[in-house]
């Protein structure tokens, strides 16, 4: 420490940096230009495939494959929606748009609430064992899948539960790992001086976590939420083993049977659909944007 | 809970100053109840299975030894094809999505107008990235007359046939996972936005350039973060399925086969459960011996500005 201190007025009296004789302002508005075209230029090459799916999805059937490469078809052609959304087997993807949104929503609300009270406990609680359930869920986040799920499988397919919810909803029940570590990180960062406040009022654990830090919380289950909705959305694996009959099929394994390529042949509807699929999960990352990067980013309190 | 009833007398006795067992158990009991029921007991039983011959159909299944083990590393030819598949998948992938995600990170890390809106395009991909839609679309984009070979034909090229032949089939699916790395980016980008401002101005003060601020303080201070990145990234990487199952099958010639297809195909598509146990506990030793020894590793690459003491 003293040895830092003897150095800070060597450092003071540096030399400046000599700047070129270009004006400030002219550089900085190159700099600028230069950056917003090769950010935007590579942007553009990373959603391309993102708006050619959605392009194609209204082209009429010739010219899906006469004209490829184009976002913006030749002749506007809304008619593959109708086609697409008729389905298969007699089921539309209305029935399947429901379960998936029975499933995304319930699960996340499930998976969320559950996180952020066995957060709190892992935070802020003191209780015996405590690093050693903290390492053991730690661990869980690295499971591969398919080692819990084959004995999974076998007693709730004794259960009577296969062509059910319950096999995707009940492992819920506990939270997820990687939610409850991330709560856990956001719970860290809120002062332990507001706990310690609420503690001497005469608040107990469960009234600190209900009004003094489920409150503060918001920005972190809000981003858990986005997360575990659209994975939720997006799961395949689980649904693919336990819904069996096309009727409590998800969106996804709908669209898996619906683009068999050695069934459908009407690829407008194929992208339609698949298009569509996309809709819910961007409508949710756009309007909540800033939550999903300011729960990564900041550690959840505000300045 | 029980377990909190056991320990209660002995911190009366204690008396640890804040220490609650009982509410502690009561907030943690939720998880702690699923993961005995999901997974610790799930697991064990796994475990079990692997040394019977399980059918899922007949449900009854008999004491083999080590007979699924013996068939798996010395009688499966597939087998080995899948663990290629995966092991050249994890090489290539893990590091081009790190890569990737670090450069757009740094490109992202300023404070110019419409940072916003780039940091939301480049992580688009990602947030779509499981989705069966993206695996249909990228399945027609590479497919014989799809939209590569369309493009390349336009330029005079005579495309492969990128799905149907052994060598490029893979690479398909690498392009694709490298497409989305848009969840690792935003954890470099907090990462970036955390180190502290005065190193890179006394930095510059220093007359250090941009290439030694990078190798000097950006990569240093990131390693917590890279470290983070590289473990989360190898395992989901190991455990890599919907696309293989969508996009290709695991065909040509099981060059696509990946772990988790095959384990999923024994188990669920040809009911050999006891194997496909086996093969999912090798799996899961494969991914702890590699995560110890990243961590192992990790005392000597991670830099924890704790161990500095500030």
């Amino acid at each position: 420490m003293a040895g830092i201190e003897a150095q800070a007025p060597a450092g003071l009296s540096a030399p400046r940096v000599v700047r070129p004789a270009v004006p400030w302002c002219q550089r900085a508005v190159a700099r600028t230009v230069f950056y917003h075209l090769a950010v935007g230029v590579t942007c553009f090459f990373m959603l391309y495939p993102i708006l050619w799916l959605v392009g194609s999805s209204f082209k009429p059937p010739d010219e899906i494959w006469t004209n490829q490469t184009a976002i913006i078809p030749n002749e506007f052609y809304p008619q593959n929606y109708p086609n697409g959304w008729a389905g298969f087997g007699g089921i539309s993807f209305t029935t399947f748009y429901r379960n998936s949104l029975f499933y995304a929503t319930l699960g996340t609300i499930l998976s969320v609430s559950a996180s952020s009270v066995v957060a709190y406990g892992f935070a802020r609680v003191r209780f015996r064992g405590r690093r050693i359930w903290f390492a053991v869920m730690l661990v869980t986040l690295m499971l591969p899948t398919q080692v819990q799920i084959i004995p999974q499988y076998i007693v709730f397919k004794q259960l009577g539960w296969l062509n059910t919810f319950y096999p995707l909803l009940l492992p819920r029940i506990g939270g997820s790992a990687f939610f409850i570590f991330m709560i856990i990180q956001f719970i860290r960062s809120i002062p332990v001086d507001l706990d310690e406040a609420a503690m001497i009022d005469g608040a107990s654990k469960f009234g600190i976590f209900l009004r003094v830090i489920l409150p503060q919380l918001t920005p972190a289950i809000i981003t858990a939420a986005i997360f575990s909705f659209y994975w939720t959305w997006d799961e395949f694996l689980v649904p693919l083993i336990y819904l069996n009959s096309p009727e409590l099929y998800l969106v996804s394994l709908a669209l898996r049977t619906f683009s068999d390529p050695s069934g459908q042949t009407d690829w407008g509807a194929i992208f339609a659909m698949s298009a569509l699929s996309l809709l819910p999960v961007f409508v949710i990352f756009i309007s909540f944007q800033r939550y999903l990067v300011e729960g990564i980013s900041t550690t959840g309190l505000k300045g | 809970m029980a377990a909190a009833t056991l320990t209660k007398g002995k911190r009366r006795r204690k008396s640890n100053f804040g220490q609650d067992n009982l509410v502690g158990y009561l907030f943690i009991g939720p998880w702690l109840i699923a993961f005995f029921l999901f997974t610790f007991i799930p697991i064990s039983v796994s475990l079990l299975l692997s040394f019977t011959d399980y059918n899922v159909l007949a449900n009854s299944g008999d004491f083999i030894g080590l007979d699924n083990f013996q068939r798996m590393f010395f009688e499966d030819r597939r087998y080995w094809r899948s663990v290629n598949a995966t092991v050249k998948y994890v090489v290539f992938s893990v590091p081009l999505r790190l890569v990737f995600a670090l450069a757009v990170a740094m490109l992202l890390n300023t404070y110019r107008r419409g940072v916003g809106v780039y940091r939301a395009a480049f992580y688009a991909p990602s947030i779509i990235g499981g989705s069966i839609a993206v695996a249909v679309m990228w399945r027609e984009i590479f497919g014989n007359d799809g939209l590569v070979n369309f493009t390349l034909n336009l330029l005079g090229i005579e495309g492969p046939n990128w799905l149907g032949r052994p060598e490029t089939a893979i690479w398909t699916l690498i392009i694709l996972a490298a497409w989305q790395f848009g969840s690792p980016m935003l954890i470099f980008l907090a990462g970036l936005k955390n180190i502290p401002k005065h190193l890179y101005e006394s930095a510059e003060i220093d007359g250090a350039n941009s290439l030694q601020r990078f190798l000097r303080i950006t990569l240093p201070m990131l390693t917590p973060i890279i470290f983070f990145n590289l473990i989360m990234q190898l395992i989901s990487g190991f455990m890599v399925f919907t696309q293989a199952f969508i996009v290709t099958q695991g065909r040509p010639l099981d060059t696509t086969l990946f772990y988790a297809l095959y384990v999923y195909r024994r188990a669920f598509e040809q009911n050999e459960m006891g194997y496909a146990s086996a093969m999912a506990w090798v799996m899961l030793m494969v991914i702890a011996v590699l995560t110890a020894f990243v961590f192992r590793s990790s005392s000597y690459w991670v830099h924890y500005e704790a161990d500095e003491g500030t």
